[in-house]
């Protein structure tokens, strides 16, 4: 089977970050590819990217704003005809970097935010950083720059939804990401302190809902649904290894950030003799789940399979120890009784990414 | 809502893929691939042209029917109000 055409890049160009968020979903064992690559290589991959048929980067981390070649990144993807993401914490807040960014064709920033107000910050995020934050979103809204505002839901901060759609509408956001939290990482650490209740997520969906009425053409309003409680698992990326192809800090080719846990696969470096296109076409491992060969009961014969590609590779490796199996978020899952018993397990514990276990 | 001169938003971008030789509009995040005749409107949502002046000339152009025009540009311009990327 030839390779399809990915649009997108994630561009993971660093895994540092001055934030410690107990809902990050980097692998817990990110120091592993840690190593970063050049900026020689950063550009080689752009340019390759872009005759793979990219018109898409995301700048992403870590926090990408911890490389001081990101300038020069955004602007060899501008040039090749990129629409440019910079998908950061805002951290730290440096107004003429951010006018840099703007000078050499950055299109769109997203911002993060922990929830309505600076008590989210420290709470979730281990950090003061709010202040930096606000400074950062206003900045990108007075250089006239697309942004979105995203803000990651747990059982913590989904009753703030309201005072974050104000703070999303004060700060002039085009777009409104509530993601409801994927258990990756340190996430899936964390998962029975980050659990929702159903109810949560009902009054939720409901608020976010009747924003994207009253917003429309305004802010665009995205509420992630939640897997673990959904009937079917999320499309995760659209299909394994399609449309999106991510770089992780140390040159790793991935179809998604978190799959180095799956450590029956393996994923290939690029390098001067291996390219990005090379590694696309070839990888065993990029090959292992595209299109439904690899389908297993009940995915080979449903009739969603082209719909949510059998959800989350990551997901039924971490909880199953098998990637090939149904997603278990799926209710026709064999084994979705996983994400049921999780459900019924809440605890108060926090690992915060980058800090001792406390 | 629809504008009454419509422009692409400032945050979207048109470009010519050589791979698929369609017009892509490419927004936050998204892009859409465009046919022929959407990407031959979206072109002249520059601001400077009415609904109707935009009609007037693509239906010069071309020998399709005048309303057929009139209800592609109406749909398309509708569409893209509602994802902010025509103001």
């Amino acid at each position: 089977m030839s390779a399809p055409r990915p649009y997108t890049l994630i561009a993971e160009i660093t895994y540092r970050c001055p934030l410690h968020c107990v809902y990050c979903s980097n692998p817990t064992s990110y120091k592993d590819h840690a190593s970063e690559m050049s900026t020689d290589d950063w550009l080689r991959v752009l340019d390759q990217a872009a005759k793979l048929g990219v018109v898409q980067t995301h700048f992403t981390g870590g926090e990408p704003l911890a490389r001081s070649d990101l300038e020069a990144l955004v602007e060899r993807a501008h040039a090749r005809g990129m629409y440019t993401n910079l998908v950061t914490s805002g951290v730290p807040f440096d107004r003429a970097r951010l006018e840099g960014l703007a000078a050499r064709g950055l299109d769109h920033v997203q911002v993060s935010f922990q929830g309505d107000g600076a008590e989210s910050s420290r709470s979730f995020a281990d950090s003061d950083a709010w202040d930096q934050k606000l400074a950062a979103a206003r900045t990108v809204h007075d250089l006239d720059l697309a942004l979105t505002v995203n803000v990651v839901l747990h059982r913590g901060n989904l009753d703030q939804i309201p005072g974050v759609i104000a703070l999303a509408e004060d700060l002039g956001a085009e777009r409104l990401e509530l993601a409801n939290v994927q258990f990756h990482g340190f996430a899936y650490e964390n998962r029975g302190a980050l659990l929702p209740t159903s109810e949560q997520l009902d009054r939720a969906r409901d608020v976010a809902l009747a924003a994207k009425e009253r917003l429309r053409g305004k802010m665009d309003v995205l509420f992630v649904k939640p897997d673990h409680f959904s009937t079917y698992p999320r499309a995760c990326m659209d299909g394994w290894a399609r449309r999106f192809v991510q770089v992780i800090p140390d040159g790793t080719v991935v179809p998604c950030h978190a799959a180095t846990t799956i450590t029956s696969l393996s994923f290939e470096r690029v390098s001067a003799s291996r390219s990005i296109e090379d590694i696309w076409e070839t990888s065993p491992a990029l090959a292992a789940f595209r299109g439904d060969a690899w389908m297993p009961d009940p995915c080979r014969t449903c009739e969603r399979k082209s719909v949510d590609f059998g959800g989350c590779r990551c997901q039924a490796f971490a909880l199953l120890g098998d990637a090939a199996l149904t997603d278990p978020a799926c209710s026709l899952s064999p084994h979705h009784d996983a994400i049921a018993r999780a459900r019924e397990e809440p605890s108060r514990h926090f690992l915060f990414r980058g800090r001792p276990n406390r | 809502m629809s504008a009454t001169h419509p422009k692409l938003a400032r945050r979207a971008r048109l470009r010519f893929d050589e791979i698929e030789k369609k017009h892509m509009l490419l927004y936050p995040e998204r892009g859409l691939v465009l046919n022929e005749s959407a990407a031959a409107i979206v072109e002249l949502c520059d601001g400077t042209r009415s609904e109707v002046e935009i009609v007037e000339a693509l239906a010069a152009k071309t020998d399709t029917p005048r309303e057929r025009v009139a209800a592609d540009v109406r749909e398309l311009v509708a569409r893209l109000s509602d994802k902010g990327l025509v103001e």
